[in-house]
């Protein structure tokens, strides 16, 4: 079945294939010599990072040089290999392996084919073979495997790399064995939080309802962060995968992915991939001839920061305003439409299909401390090589920034670093041998997150990103809780003032106390670590909130 | 200069009414399916006018109270039509690192409007937007659904100057 729609879908996208009608001899003999006999696979992500530099007319580009040329092709649009300062990265498959280069433009097309970059010649914007370049190579890719090297909307592929074994194996389990698998692993929300998933998915196994969903949290809102989006573009399988175990698991038959809409390519390869798997019967009644129906139905935001909390997604699910809720009762007991609710964030349940093929302790064993298995980091903001590295916890921030993401795209010394999205802490440069753990950055009063590392440059005033940390809370705040609420405002003027020095030792610690109050007060996340960044940047760049009076700033 | 998007009177397209009342069928008259509703009533109509929302409420069964307050909430929805362009620039901390502020500026100067706002000609509505998953390649930029990354003056008036080509074509 997946084989029949795996052909109607490149029928419909017959530009994604150059077919030469009369290849010349010498080119019928180099491919000869090439010995595959059939095309040459050459991979063109369709991930958005890839199609925000062109990737498409890329793609494009080769379709038409090789139906001039007379080159026998078939263009793959995978999803991203995660060197996204590479993007778009071509790959052409060859006898060795998968040969990289890029960043290609479609200007540099021409010369690809003259270079013989269908046999894997060496080029100018070549680096080898994909799986050696050092930046790929030295990765723990456990969650993100697939990512990249597949087409991510055929199930074949998604097969023939391990996929569907872990569900495979947890329709012949018991769902209190499956829980237990995941408990054993150690995993954590990759949301942010860090709460620990099997204990979650057990509150929910064993309460007591007809009905029981399980929610995918996909409004991954956070500036500096794109590993749901790249996962859900480039192996969407996999998540469908892991919240059908997860279904499995707890006794639930529906599940929710609500994805924010500023993400129409993840929105689109989700809906096309649960269409794809419910047709193959990987997902629906009696999913592979098991006792097990799960359903899968996708959401989409609509622009609400505040809609990646998981109570206030929960309304928006339900179609309302995204308010966040009281807790408890915990949405375990309590969740979507009243009923006991799994509420995950895509990495989590993405990581769980993995877990049960190659068991708990496989995932367990990588890792430091409280914080197990591998953690996607997002390199993020002023850096040279922005992109995702899949690692174990407990690298340290500097080897990920300096040696993975080498330094700043400016050039500039590192300042600040901000670690796990708008309601994490700004680290200085000094801090940034804190190994990437959720204990020790606790440490640090920072936090990891989901991941997203965010590097600013000497350029940066921080006075000014503490006054955005409060103006973003006022404009995304829900409105529910009056610290965040009005914290958020008075926030903003108390910062104005601070900038503009108007009593500003006592507006400084008025500031502070603002923050307390904050923190202590709010109902959720938002209001409740809105206090962080603030706070980082007041503690380690006291400097900046001491500037002369700048009159632009207290408009 | 810039015109606001309630600044003046909205003119309601035809058949509105009627295809907000499809489009609710097709939902099955779900209340939990609102924003789905919403979402589609703004594919087809390029925003959700004011009538709409009764006749939404009538086919959810609930109050029109509610249903403007769901439509209120979400930054996504718009009430009058958008410009022939939507420009959606990402202000958040990544694309900030990357000096994305002084784009934003001069996209205010070259599309003639400020953010929130459309172009007098109404051939650009200026958005801002927080993240759009592009934070390694930053500053980002979003136009009517096409993601662009590296977005600095000259790239951004490249793909400007690209746009109006296509227009003309």
């Amino acid at each position: 079945m997946s084989k029949k729609s795996n052909k109607q879908r490149s029928q419909n996208n017959p530009q994604q294939q150059a077919q030469g009608k009369a290849p010349s001899r010498q080119q019928q003999a180099e491919m000869a010599a090439e010995g595959s006999g059939g095309k040459i696979r050459i991979f063109v992500p369709r991930d958005a990072a890839a199609l925000s530099m062109g990737a498409d007319g890329v793609a494009r580009a080769i379709a038409a040089q090789a139906q001039k040329r007379g080159a026998r092709i078939e263009i793959v649009r995978n999803g991203s290999r995660g060197m996204l300062w590479l993007e778009p990265l071509v790959e052409v498959e060859t006898g060795k392996g998968r040969v990289a280069y890029g960043p290609v433009a479609v200007a540099d097309v021409g010369s690809l084919f003259e270079g013989g970059f269908l046999k894997g010649a060496s080029h100018k914007l070549g680096h080898g073979l994909t799986d050696e370049i050092p930046y790929f190579k030295n990765q723990e890719r456990l969650t993100f495997a697939r990512c990249g090297i597949t087409d991510p909307l055929s199930i074949a592929d998604y097969r023939a790399y391990g996929g569907f074994a872990g569900l495979t194996k947890a329709i012949a389990m018991e769902p209190a064995g499956i829980v237990a698998e995941v408990t054993t692993s150690g995993l954590r929300g990759r949301g942010g939080a860090g709460f620990p998933t099997g204990i979650k998915w057990k509150t929910v196994l064993e309460a007591k309802a007809e009905q029981k969903y399980i929610c995918c949290n996909a409004d991954e809102g956070d500036s500096g962060t794109f590993a749901d989006r790249m996962l859900m573009e480039g192996d969407p399988f996999c998540l469908i995968e892991g919240m059908t175990i997860a279904g499995i698991a707890v006794g639930a038959t529906r599940g929710y992915i609500y994805i924010r809409s500023e993400y129409p390519h993840a929105v689109a390869t989700m809906r096309e991939a649960i269409r794809i798997a419910t047709e193959a019967n990987w997902l629906g009644h009696t999913i592979q001839g098991s006792p097990y129906d799960f359903e899968l139905h996708l959401r989409v935001g609509a622009g609400a920061y505040i809609c990646g909390e998981e109570t206030s997604m929960l309304d928006s699910l339900e179609g309302k305003r995204g308010i966040v809720r009281y807790k408890p009762p915990l949405p375990a007991i309590e969740g979507l439409f009243g009923k006991p609710t799994v509420i995950n964030n895509v990495l989590s349940l993405a990581s769980v299909p993995i877990i049960i093929d190659k068991g708990g302790a496989y995932y367990r064993d990588f890792g430091v401390g409280r914080s197990r298995g591998t953690l996607a980091f997002q390199l993020a903001g002023n850096i040279k090589q922005g992109g995702l590295v899949e690692k174990a916890f407990g690298v340290t921030a500097r080897a990920l920034i300096e040696g993975y993401g080498g330094g700043t795209a400016s050039g500039r010394p590192i300042r600040a670093v901000q670690f796990g999205g708008p309601l994490g802490a700004y680290l200085p440069n000094s801090k940034l041998d804190t190994q990437m753990d959720y204990e020790a950055f606790v440490k640090e009063d920072a936090m990891v997150g989901h991941g997203g590392v965010v590097v600013f440059d000497d350029t940066v005033d921080m006075a000014k990103q503490a006054h955005f940390a409060m103006e973003f809370c006022a404009i995304e705040s829900c409105g529910k809780c009056t610290p965040c609420r009005i914290g958020s405002v008075r926030g903003v003027e108390v910062i104005d003032r601070i900038i503009a020095d108007v009593n500003r030792e006592a507006n400084i610690e008025l500031l502070q106390d603002l923050c307390v109050t904050m923190t202590d007060g709010s109902l959720c996340a938002m209001g409740g670590l809105t206090p962080m960044p603030v706070m980082s940047a007041l503690r380690h760049f006291p400097g900046d909130f001491h500037r002369p009076a700048r009159a632009e700033a207290a408009e | 200069m810039s015109r606001s998007a309630h600044s003046e009177i909205v003119e309601v397209p035809e058949g509105s009414e009627e295809r907000a009342r499809s489009i609710c069928a097709a939902h099955g008259n779900r209340p939990d399916e609102l924003l789905e509703i919403f979402h589609a009533v703004q594919h087809e109509l390029g925003f959700i006018p004011d009538p709409v929302i009764a006749v939404v409420a009538s086919a959810l069964n609930a109050s029109r109270a509610d249903v403007y307050g769901v439509l209120s909430f979400y930054h996504e929805f718009r009430r009058a039509p958008a410009g022939r362009h939507v420009v959606r620039m990402c202000r958040a901390e990544a694309c900030q690192a990357m000096h994305t502020d002084e784009v934003c500026a001069h996209a205010e100067q070259r599309l003639g409007t400020i953010f929130g706002e459309t172009s007098a000609d109404g051939a650009f509505t200026l958005e801002a937007v927080y993240c759009l998953g592009n934070c390694a390649r930053s500053p980002a930029m979003m136009i009517d659904g096409d993601l662009y990354g590296c977005v600095d003056k000259k790239r951004f008036d490249a793909i400007i100057a690209g746009l109006d080509k296509e227009a003309a074509a």
